[in-house]
């Protein structure tokens, strides 16, 4: 069954195959060049939502499935982490999955590597700034990182069943704060999904707001990590000036709604929020400022060797690993992949505007670092263009209840990547499944992989320069 | 040695106990204008060990009486050494050839110590704070015993208080460039020896990176008073030594002092303006300092 971005369609025309042929499908659609964006259990099947990038469509396939199934991780990477994501939830063996832990329960043995001279580290989950918790295990030798296994699980909230059985007054709080930093980006995904299936059309003038709000939430992350990758290198300048860079750009989103992080600006139907001619005009007036001095402040990383020295080479990952791991977002666009959701999988205002793809070839924090820097450009591009040909007319439509029986997948890229969120409807129009997966459930596997054979001490930079989410993975 | 003149360096090293923690203020105000910030006080490090002081410490069951023995001892070797050190015109209050090992020598039990507490908490953090120092501090310390070596060499004192005099005094004819590559030689390694940028970030809260913070983690309370407070006077203790190499010590106090203060910015504006090294590049730095001080001692011994 293929379908376009937060487009729905009726359950009954997913394909209902036998675990077998589910597995060959996937396997083979995975080897043909098409991604995992989800995969979870639900009423007895496990399903499958898989993205062609090139074709800009979306695939849903089911399986059933009883106690255990045959893993697809030996043959698809993409797929380690969501296996044993299914099976803590629902008990389901993968049988063959080469690392069968729980990701959100934190676990005891790790992966040891034995030897007299290799030792171990045990970092977190209290850190020692004020960050979010989670646990890392380093086997070390020296100073030489041979393995890094992540565990998360301290934050979890149960959030995908506090939405089941919704939508009702509380789910839309709920997405705001899967991922504190991603507001905007999680309530997006999860209005173009409401609008999917109570069939709802947006006013253009509030799909070009939600373009504006998602772009500024982009530019804010990404100055505020080009500021603490700075700073993990011991780089004063620009980690003092991205840091008041990136209030400036939260005061931006807070100018427009009230709430630096954007809460309560996304609804379903539309946005809550318009502004009138002389604060669009502030907004443009603090845009053009913070583009200024946000170009001289990034510009010193690149011009000062030290911090070049730094970046180069730290944290590596080939284009063929990221693609074998299906990351996504600037950590995937930094090795060279061209994939963003906005240019492949275009919904609302990115269907009439283009943002170009950036891209950098090494895949390195460097590489990172500066796929973030040409997103900032072009982020500012976008919504300096957009504020100046805001469409006219109203910025809500009323929402309408969802259709019974029906699935929507929905694409949103967000600062970090690609954000996901599949909602299945029940007889009555309610959830009765809503599955979230965030960028940084992509990514974890790919950090702990680019730290192998790096020095341990460099590790603080490479989580930077991925900077993934601990509440929007364990949700 | 006269009373008047034992008074005269008791003073001096007075005033040094007094003022070393004034140079971490200097250095922090400086970075904060970088950074177009306002910056914390400049006492505020005296604020820090008092309050310190004040506190009581907590200790570790996996500990023992080196981790506890660690804090004093590096005080008293910071302490000692201050003795050793002429400031400004003052000889120092203990001179005698070859002063300037002892001095090496006391510098590395401080570090000793600092190590073996490290390793006393059996922290997988400590432990690699201990071994990067060592590491280090094995490149660091042959660099700075050789600098101290063209010195001595050069002015034909033995002693620390007569290099410094005759350095401010009667500087021989055509020295600037010995002196100069000696001083800038003496300066990585004080870079180096008290963890600063390059070689290690003090402002850093990521444990996996630290070299010297780590190594003070498990310590708290009058301990870790007492281990900043020598790490101050080590700062002291080395800055005064580059500021002698450049001749302006033995020139008298407020020469001395205005050399401390031009270090103390000269570390700020280092810090600002340039990234820390990745740590696997450190020991070719140190190796670029030995290769400087190796090429002042060579010039000094084709002089006539």
């Amino acid at each position: 069954m293929k379908m376009r971005n937060a487009q729905s369609v009726p359950l009954s025309e997913i394909p209902r195959l036998a675990i077998g042929e589910f597995r060959v499908e996937v396997l083979r659609a995975v080897r043909e060049g098409e991604r995992l964006c989800a995969f979870f259990h639900h009423g007895g099947r496990l399903w499958a939502v898989l993205a062609c990038d090139e074709s800009g469509l979306l695939r849903l396939v089911s399986g059933e499935v009883q106690d255990s199934y045959a893993a697809l991780t030996p043959e698809c990477p993409q797929a380690h982490w969501f296996e044993r994501e299914v099976c803590e939830e629902s008990g389901i063996r993968p049988e063959g999955h080469p690392w069968l832990r729980p990701i959100r329960s934190g676990y005891a043995d790790f992966y040891r590597v034995e030897g007299d001279e290799v030792h171990e580290v045990a970092v977190g989950p209290v850190h020692a700034g004020v960050i979010e918790p989670g646990h890392f295990r380093f086997q070390c030798h020296g100073e030489d990182v041979l393995h890094l296994e992540i565990a998360l699980g301290y934050q979890r909230r149960g959030a995908q069943a506090l939405i089941q059985g919704g939508p009702d007054r509380r789910t839309v709080h709920v997405m705001e704060t899967l991922a504190g930093d991603t507001s905007i980006g999680h309530v997006l995904a999860y209005a173009q999904a409401m609008e999917s299936l109570s069939g709802t059309r947006v006013p253009a003038r509030a799909l070009a707001w939600r373009g504006v709000a998602l772009e500024l939430e982009r530019l804010a992350n990404h100055c505020g990590d080009l500021g603490a990758l700075a700073n993990d290198v011991g780089y004063l300048p620009t980690a003092s000036f991205c840091g008041r860079l990136r209030g400036d750009f939260l005061n931006m989103t807070a100018l427009l709604c009230g709430s630096r992080f954007g809460r309560g600006l996304v609804r379903p139907g539309g946005v809550r929020f318009d502004a009138e001619p002389g604060r669009i005009e502030d907004l443009l007036r603090r845009l053009e400022a913070a583009a200024r001095d946000s170009a001289s402040a990034v510009g010193l990383l690149w011009k000062s060797n030290s911090v070049m020295g730094r970046f180069e080479d730290t944290g590596k990952l080939s284009r063929e690993d990221c693609l074998a791991l299906g990351l996504v977002g600037p950590a995937a666009r930094a090795c060279g992949v061209e994939r963003d959701v906005r240019h492949d999988f275009p919904h609302g205002i990115y269907s009439y505007a283009q943002v170009p793809v950036s891209t950098a070839q090494t895949g390195d924090v460097l590489g990172r670092a500066f796929v973030r820097w040409l997103e900032m450009q072009r982020s500012l591009a976008f919504a300096k263009e957009t504020l100046e040909h805001l469409p006219t007319g109203s910025i809500a439509a009323a929402p309408a209840p969802c259709a019974p029986e029906r699935i929507c997948v929905s694409l949103v890229e967000g600062w970090r990547g690609e954000i996901c969120h599949v909602a299945l409807t029940d007889g009555a129009g309610r959830f009765a499944r809503y599955q979230v997966v965030d960028a940084s459930f992509h990514n974890w596997f790919g950090l702990a992989h680019a730290m192998r054979g790096q020095q341990i001490s460099d590790f603080p930079l490479c989580n930077k320069s991925f900077n993934l989410s601990y509440c929007g993975h364990d949700l | 040695m006269e009373t008047g003149l034992i008074l005269s360096s008791a003073g001096g090293i007075a005033g040094a106990a007094l003022a070393a923690p004034l140079l971490s203020g200097v250095i922090n105000r400086t970075k904060a204008v970088f950074a177009g910030r306002r910056g914390q006080p400049l006492l505020q490090a005296y604020h820090d060990i008092i309050k310190l002081l004040g506190k009581g410490a907590v200790y570790s069951r996996t500990t023992t009486w080196v981790f506890r023995a660690g804090p004093v001892i590096q005080f008293s070797c910071a302490a000692l050494a201050l003795a050793l050190l002429p400031m400004g015109s003052r000889p120092a209050l203990l001179a005698f050839p070859g002063d300037f090992i002892c001095l090496a020598g006391l510098l590395a039990l401080m570090r000793f110590f600092l190590m073996t507490a490290a390793l006393d908490t059996g922290s997988s953090f400590e432990g690699m704070g201990a071994s990067r120092e060592a590491a280090f501090s094995a490149l660091a310390e042959p660099v700075f015993l050789l600098s101290l070596a063209v010195l001595a060499r050069l002015t034909g004192a033995l002693s620390l208080s007569g290099m410094a005099s005759r350095l401010a005094l009667h500087p021989a004819e055509g020295s600037g460039p010995v002196l100069a590559l000696t001083a800038l030689a003496l300066f990585v390694v004080f870079l180096a020896e008290n963890a600063r940028v390059p070689v290690d970030d003090p402002n850093t809260h990521l444990e996996l990176t630290m070299i010297h913070e780590v190594m003070a983690l498990d310590h708290g309370g009058p301990d870790l008073a007492f281990i900043q407070y020598a790490a101050q006077l080590k700062l002291w203790i080395m800055g005064i030594l580059v500021v002698n190499a450049l001749g302006l010590g033995g020139r008298g106090g407020w020469a001395c002092a205005g050399g401390m203060a031009a270090l103390a910015v000269l570390i700020g504006i280092v810090e600002s303006t340039m990234a820390r090294l990745r740590l696997l590049r450190v020991p070719q730095l140190m190796i670029g300092a030995g290769a400087l001080s190796l090429l002042a001692l060579l010039l000094t011994l084709v002089r006539p």
